[in-house]
């Protein structure tokens, strides 16, 4: 049987059905689910998509974690369940104290979209479980807050626990400790902001980001 | 019950880098203000709240700053209460 894949639409979403198309492809059901809802049904892995949740007023995903699917989120993820905050979702995922830390306006104030190299420097996550440890994936990058931030006592303890799931080879926006992802303790909710769904196909330029993706339909 | 009219600043934490900021000082001497220093950039929000006294309006703000205007990660605020 599929893994039923659970993806968020918010107000603003904009990369659900690129999210579906790309776990439909590697064999997963794709389902949308609208942010209105207050349950999740019975899907096996949530994604929060990238996009503008509620047009990021006032701070990116500071509105959307208000949603009244976010309780629900959040419950599963307490439960284990395997959640994934692509961009946009991994600002939310931090805005709603699932992830540590915050993403801030890049150090250049430019809007980066690009290719990046980025180099797995963990295996034990719900999303890097079938990459290997110090691959080097190319997956693009599309965001203007991406800068992640924490304070040094949580840097620490996100290197000290192995928790910094992806790091850029070339750090494109001030990121500290040049992270692209983090995961949580229990390392079943992960955010990162490069888009693995549209680096799961050839035809897009790379097809690097199945390799994260079939983790979770796996 | 009374009115309060209420202004919140919200700026970076000290320690944080503030690009914006960074950016507008650096721009400053081209237009010949060269004697400015220490730019940052933030938020201003104003409102109005109603409340038994300004002990408790700035309570309710101080709390609707916490848990929704800023994120206390990487922002601070500064709150402003006054009888409407």
């Amino acid at each position: 049987m599929s893994r039923r894949v659970g993806v968020v639409v918010f107000p603003g979403s904009n990369c659900e059905h690129d999210v579906v198309e790309a776990i439909e492809g590697l064999g997963g059901k794709g389902e949308l689910i609208w942010h209105g809802a207050r349950s999740l049904g019975d899907v096996d892995v949530v994604v929060l998509p990238g996009g503008f949740a509620h047009g990021d007023y006032l701070r990116p995903g500071a509105i959307a974690r208000f949603s009244p699917i976010m309780e629900a989120v959040g419950a599963f993820a307490r439960e284990g369940g395997p959640v994934l905050g692509i961009c946009n979702g991994f600002q939310v995922l931090t805005e709603a104290g699932l992830l540590p830390g915050a993403l801030q306006k890049n150090a250049g104030l430019k809007f980066v979209c690009d290719m990046a190299d980025l180099e797995v420097m963990t295996t034990s996550s719900v999303l890097t479980s079938g990459a290997t440890h110090g691959q080097v994936l190319r997956i693009p990058i599309n965001h203007f807050e991406g800068n992640y931030t924490c304070d040094q006592v949580t840097l620490d303890e996100l290197r000290a626990e192995d928790r910094i799931v992806l790091r850029y080879v070339d750090n494109p926006n001030g990121s500290m400790g040049d992270i692209a992802g983090i995961c949580n303790e229990t390392r079943n909710v992960v955010g990162l902001m490069p888009h693995p769904e549209r680096a799961s196909h050839h035809l897009l330029g790379s097809e690097d980001g199945s390799v994260l993706l079939a983790a979770l339909v796996a | 019950m009374s009115s309060f009219t209420v202004l919140v600043e919200v700026q970076l934490r000290q320690g944080v880098a503030d690009p914006q900021g960074a950016t507008i000082e650096r721009a400053l001497p081209a237009l010949g203000f060269d004697t400015v220093a220490g730019v940052s950039v933030g938020k201003a929000f104003r409102f109005t709240i109603d409340a038994d006294d300004a002990a408790a309006a700035e309570q309710q703000v101080e709390d609707l700053c916490k848990r929704f205007l800023t994120n206390p990660v990487i922002e601070d605020s500064i709150v402003t209460v006054q009888a409407a």
